[in-house]
């Protein structure tokens, strides 16, 4: 993805490796790990010739220690706090008018005709080219971070679930009536069952777009957070500090994807072939 | 308002008239079905023997004329039409009033030969199993009325003969007015007690069948009569 990161949503991105995972079951852990763990001795080797300078980038060992420093005088969980903190309020935000969209929208012709051209619009323009017009609107404080991951995370979110309202099954409404099924019942019985499954690929898909936002939103004169971190050890050269950081943004992704997708599993329990539980 | 009964029948239509654009589905059609009846519905394809269905089904929209039905109708479709996250025993309990819901759901179950399989995801059950909880779906809402609408038109031979006999017994059983709709001139002699050809979207024969059940194929009154049907239905017998 040489392109400028637009709204436009990476779409199967998330699958890949665990299709990949799936094709082939059998492969034994200790020729999975050999590339990786042959090219960290190889920079370790490279760092400590002096091949590869600290300023340039930090041995292996020199941020394992750096990591267990910035963990030990709290420094790190400061910043994944903050981060975090940013990340969530910008995912319940987006999601929050993401699902209020899509229902309107979903729901009715009506409503349909006055949400979705408006949102199809919204999608075409590069998420990130916002960021000048957000730092003019809402300054340099948590706003425009916040706002500009709650953005990210409502075009995936709302394209999916919009997609997902429309599959509902006009048979299994039919029943719902014979049922006398009340208007509660629909929705729990019927709506959000169908839904579930394209709101759970959406909820993903805007995950991986939040932690992107958040990234680029933390770059604006951020005063606390990874990106604040990252950011400062840039000004003293403090590679160490920087690859800590990016690590740290990598398992918050990875993190928050397995709750969803744990979240997916059970979920969708009632989908998988009988005898394989 | 006069009853011509002693009871409320079942059904009653009144001058039903149904049309999509200029064709007319059904042209001002009467129809009586007596609480407890078994009614088997005939018609080529485009007859409108399911726009029937589906009005009695309270499925039907733009539909004039005078139209009265129990109160409790039940419906089973030709596609068993679970809901594929529910359980087999959610499915039969969804939407069910009064008391115990989860018990009587197990009991018709139980009732159509799924007992042990309440658990189970409609996926994980055979073609047959489905319309069998389907039918334990329309059972426990102790309907007056129970539409049938082809529905053992996707099963397979041996699945819908055992389907057929449940339904013979289960009517024995429970004697809801029953409406099968079918294009199985057999099935419905085989299980109602009147017959009914709907052509051009009014009723073209109305006859009753009462022999003794459980009723074989081979019954020479039910195969005279079989032969009858099918020529008015225009089926040449070579």
């Amino acid at each position: 993805m040489s392109s400028t990161p637009g709204i436009t949503v990476p779409a199967g991105t998330l699958g890949t490796s665990r299709r990949r995972l799936l094709r082939r079951p059998g492969r034994p852990a200790l020729t999975r790990w050999a590339t990786p763990l042959a090219l960290l001795a190889l920079w370790q080797l490279l760092s400590a010739t002096g091949v590869l300078a600290e300023h340039t980038l930090a041995s292996p060992t020199t941020i394992a220690t750096t990591t267990w420093d910035l963990i030990d005088d709290g420094t790190l969980p400061q910043a994944l706090w903050v981060s975090l903190r940013r990340a969530l309020l910008g995912l319940l935000l987006g999601s929050a008018v993401a699902v209020a969209a899509a229902t309107v929208s979903g729901l009715s012709r009506t409503g349909e005709a006055l949400v979705d051209p408006t949102l199809q619009m919204i999608r075409t323009i590069p998420l990130f080219g916002l960021v000048p017009l957000f730092i003019l609107w809402f300054g340099i404080g948590e706003l425009p971070k916040i706002l500009l991951v709650a953005l990210g995370v409502v075009i995936p979110l709302y394209l999916n679930l919009h997609a997902a309202f429309r599959a509902i099954d006009p048979e299994l409404t039919e029943v719902a009536t014979t049922l006398k099924l009340t208007r509660a019942e629909r929705w729990r019985h019927l709506i959000v069952p169908t839904v579930l499954p394209g709101a759970l690929v959406g909820f993903r898909q805007s995950l991986g777009i939040a932690w992107l936002s958040l990234i680029v939103g933390e770059q604006i004169a951020a005063d606390a957070g990874l990106g604040y971190m990252i950011n400062n050890a840039r000004d003293f050269l403090q590679t160490d500090v920087i690859v800590v950081g990016l690590l740290a943004y990598a398992v918050l992704g990875l993190v928050t994807d397995a709750i969803v997708r744990v979240a997916e599993r059970r979920a969708l329990r009632y989908r998988e072939k009988p005898g394989r539980a | 308002m006069a009853v011509d009964t002693l009871t409320d029948p079942a059904v009653r239509l009144r001058g039903v008239q149904r049309r999509f654009g200029d064709h007319v589905v059904l042209d001002g059609l009467d129809l009586d079905i007596a609480p407890g009846e078994f009614v088997g519905l005939l018609g080529r394809s485009g007859s409108g023997k399911t726009t029937l269905l589906r009005l009695l089904a309270g499925l039907g929209d733009q539909t004039t004329g005078e139209i009265h039905t129990g109160s409790e109708v039940a419906v089973v479709f030709q596609d068993p039409r679970l809901f594929p996250w529910r359980t087999a025993l959610e499915n039969v309990a969804l939407g069910l009033r009064g008391a115990d819901p989860l018990d009587r759901a197990r009991a018709a179950l139980g009732e159509v030969g799924l007992a042990g399989r309440e658990g189970a995801w409609p996926r994980e059950l055979s073609g047959g199993q489905r319309q069998r909880v389907a039918l334990a779906r329309a059972l426990v809402r102790e309907p007056d009325l129970l539409l049938l609408d082809e529905p053992f038109s996707a099963l397979d031979a041996l699945t819908r003969i055992s389907a057929q006999r449940l339904v013979n017994e289960l009517w024995e059983r429970h004697r809801p007015a029953v409406l099968l709709v079918t294009h199985d001139v057999e099935e419905s002699l085989l299980l109602a007690d009147r017959t009914l050809v709907l052509e051009h979207g009014r009723i073209a024969y109305d006859e009753r069948f009462a022999a003794a059940r459980p009723r074989r194929r081979e019954d020479p009154a039910l195969v005279a009569r079989r032969k009858e049907l099918l020529e008015l239905l225009g089926v040449d017998q070579a």
